[in-house]
């Protein structure tokens, strides 16, 4: 009977694992590669350095006056400053905690909307949630005190012109997308030409429109306030890129469905709301979060019909003869904060991309 | 009645029927309005004012233009200007979005981490922004022109812009653009003949090195026989300014770094996904085929890719077209602002004026989606 002996285990061969491999897989592969990796480490210290200088080393925290920036970096008093006006526009100081409120009432919504499971109390708290904050944003009922409009501004108007403007634009895409895609010849070349002239032409013509041709459409006497405007025009034009992406979910479900809505004696928008678009919006839900960038980033073109959203306030500030020439903290600042809000947005459209992905196998 | 109420196609008939009427009492209402208003303010109607002189001076015109030239001739400037501006970010962005996106498929993880960072940075801040920043904070703080930063005495940056030699326009300037169109030409032909050849025989024909070479003889050879006489312009300080060649004004500068930045992101991500859209399979299949890596990119993983990957980038050109008329915020003399803008302050025909601005950038929308369609028809995959 043969014997077996035990051999002891090696270790793997040096150089096909830890840091030193991966170093040279990804990294030094070719000389090509190496050139590349060196390239590219020389772009890293050519940015990030001199930029944590200027902004964290020798930047200005403390202080409350122009003399205290004196160390050459970046003049961060300027903004602690200035913060109440970029996050508030003109908004009246004493009356701040209204918009506060509405921040606050915001998560206290997303917080029902985990608990609520019938969507018909989804709704309704929705509703509350907008009249509520229109009354304490705007104010004139309760014993609030009015604040017009042309007082709002900063970071406050354009959450308030995003949220809006999806909102509203929300239902007509939905009626677009299904206007597209409906049999009946009239509704669907309206809505095509609604569809394809909106997105044809850039945003700020359609502003223009709003703010300019608008009010001739009205008879005489009949106003429309700056802001009203402006949301109506980002509305019209946010719900033509909604509907196309309805439409894509809307082409995606299988025409097994819709056969299967009308056997079961369904009538059209009973077929529509019941079968088809809760399935249509889940699939387009991804496409519609990077709707929803598109157009917090599109709302800093109201600054261009003159309403002063945060970009707008921090231009407005750095022509402040006292604070002059700190543009670029300014600039980095709403830079900043733009970006936070786009970036977080996208990830979690990706995140439900992969999500989504995963359910359909 | 009743019966005929349930019929399915008399109701979509109705329901039609219903909604035309209120559009239609809709467009009436606030055209009634409209007329009635533009009547009570005073404002004129009808395109008569395109006649009538504009009186105002536009900075950067590439045709000839002064104060006494119509608004009609204002249309026009601002027309060129656009599509001047959206060829230059259309050209660079291509380029950079290119380069971005091959970067990020590179195998090397730190060039990829660094384009997936300039994707995510770059794509997630509004256009508006990066204008104003590139026009307020970068350009502006450029040196005076007394001390421009200097590029080998022809190239000069200041806060007035960019300053660059421009060849005068003789025979032998023109002799050597000629030649150049005519080396296009015969490239083309040339790559003709070789996948004609190709087909029939099989036989490879290294195209590129003939091309780079008719590339740079061709204008060689006609620089010399059109006299070689061939002079530029060299930008010099004269006084407070400079003089002679070519200048590119501070506000065309920060459109088209930005149009040129943030566009280049969503040009990397259509070819990124271009690319990886092709299965693994085809690229398996290719290797089985004893295929070399370059010929398996050439014949296998790149046609399909550009079926993938064409589509969206046209979209993102026409997106560009559409976001230079953020030009306003800078005041670069495009049809929003010197039309739609400048005119429009004088004039106040608004309803016309932003007709024709909407209707231009219609025009050229429905164009692209034209060729688009056309594209996709030509592209789609034989199947038999």
């Amino acid at each position: 009977m043969a014997i077996y002996e035990k051999i002891n285990e090696r270790k793997a061969p040096s150089g096909t694992k830890g840091v030193m491999h991966w170093v040279r897989d990804n990294l030094l592969s070719t000389p090509l590669n190496v050139a590349l990796t060196a390239l590219g480490i020389a772009i890293l210290f050519w940015i990030i350095p001199p930029f944590i200088k200027w902004a964290y080393v020798d930047a200005n925290f403390i202080g409350e006056t122009r003399e205290d920036c004196s160390s050459g970096g970046a003049c961060w008093v300027f903004i602690r400053m200035k913060l109440d006006m970029f996050m508030y526009g003109f908004y009246p100081s004493i009356e701040r905690w209204r918009v506060n409120t509405v921040y606050v009432l915001f998560f206290a919504l997303i917080a029902a909307f985990k608990y609520l499971k019938s969507s018909v109390l989804k709704i309704i708290f929705a509703h509350i949630y907008f009249i509520a904050g229109f009354i304490l944003v705007h104010g004139g009922y309760l014993g609030l005190e009015l604040v017009p409009t042309d007082k709002w501004g900063g970071l406050m108007l354009t959450i308030l012109v995003a949220a809006v403007g999806i909102v509203c634009a929300f239902p007509l895409g939905v009626i677009l997308a299904l206007g597209r895609q409906s049999h009946l010849p009239i509704i669907k070349s309206i809505s095509v030409t609604y569809i394809e002239f909106i997105r044809g032409v850039p945003l700020i013509t359609i502003l223009f429109m709003s703010s300019i041709i608008l009010p001739l459409f009205f008879p005489e006497g009949m106003t429309f306030d700056k802001l009203l405007r402006a949301l109506i025009g980002i509305a019209m034009f946010e719900a033509a890129y909604i509907a196309e992406n309805i439409r894509g979910g809307l082409q995606s479900i299988p025409k097994g469905q819709y056969e299967a809505g009308d056997a079961i004696g369904l009538s059209y928008w009973q077929k529509m709301f019941l079968v088809i678009l809760p399935q249509a919006l889940k699939v387009a839900i991804p496409n519609l979060v990077g709707v929803s960038i598109a157009l917090f980033q599109d709302t800093t073109l109201v600054l261009i019909i003159g309403l002063f959203d945060l970009l707008a306030m921090v231009r407005l500030s750095a022509a402040d003869s006292y604070w002059l020439g700190y543009e670029t903290e300014g600039y980095v600042f709403v830079t900043f904060i733009f970006w936070a809000f786009c970036y977080s947005m996208s990830s979690f459209s990706q995140r439900l991309e992969k999500r989504f992905n995963t359910n359909l196998r | 009645m009743l019966t005929l109420l349930r019929n399915q196609k008399v109701r979509g008939i109705l329901f039609q029927l219903l909604t035309v009427i209120g559009l239609v009492a809709f467009l009436w209402y606030i055209g009634v309005n409209t007329l009635t208003n533009i009547e009570q303010r005073g404002i004129q109607t009808g395109f008569g004012f395109l006649n009538g002189t504009a009186g105002f001076g536009i900075d950067q015109s590439p045709i000839a233009y002064t104060e006494e030239n119509t608004h009609g001739r204002v249309f026009i400037v601002g027309l060129l200007n656009t599509l001047i501006i959206a060829m230059a970010g259309i050209v660079f962005a291509t380029l950079l979005g290119l380069l971005i996106g091959v970067l990020r498929l590179s195998k090397n993880w730190l060039i990829s981490t660094l384009a997936r960072g300039y994707i995510d940075f770059f794509r997630n801040i509004p256009l508006l922004l990066q204008i104003l920043f590139w026009y307020n904070v970068v350009l502006r703080a450029m040196p005076s022109p007394k001390q421009s930063i200097n590029f080998f005495d022809m190239f000069f940056v200041n806060n007035r812009g960019l300053y660059f030699p421009l060849p005068d326009y003789n025979t032998t300037f023109f002799a050597m653009v000629a030649s150049l169109g005519i080396a296009l030409i015969g490239i083309v032909a040339l790559n003709m003949w070789a996948n004609k050849r190709k087909e029939e025989s099989g036989e490879d024909f290294a195209v590129v090195p003939y091309a780079f070479g008719l590339l740079v003889l061709l204008p060689i050879v006609a620089y010399f026989l059109s006299g070689a006489n061939l002079h530029f312009s060299i930008p010099e300080l004269k006084g407070f300014n400079f003089k002679g060649g070519k200048t590119l004004s501070p506000e065309f500068l920060a459109l088209t770094f930005a149009l040129t930045i943030y566009t280049a992101t969503f040009i990397a991500e259509a070819v990124r996904s271009g690319i990886e859209a092709v299965s693994h399979g085809q690229k398996e299949a290719a290797v089985s085929l004893g295929l070399s890596p370059y010929q398996s990119l050439k014949f296998v993983v790149m046609p399909q890719a550009i079926r993938i990957a064409i589509p969206p980038i046209i979209n993102q050109y026409l997106n560009l077209i559409k976001n230079s008329s953020l030009a306003t915020a800078v005041g670069y003399p495009e049809i929003v602002t010197v039309f739609a803008g400048t005119s429009l302050n004088q004039v106040g025909q608004a309803v016309e004026i932003i007709s024709m601005t909407m209707l231009v950038y219609l025009t050229i929308s429905l164009l692209v989606s034209a060729f688009l369609n056309w594209f996709n028809h030509k592209m789609k995959i034989k199947e038999r």
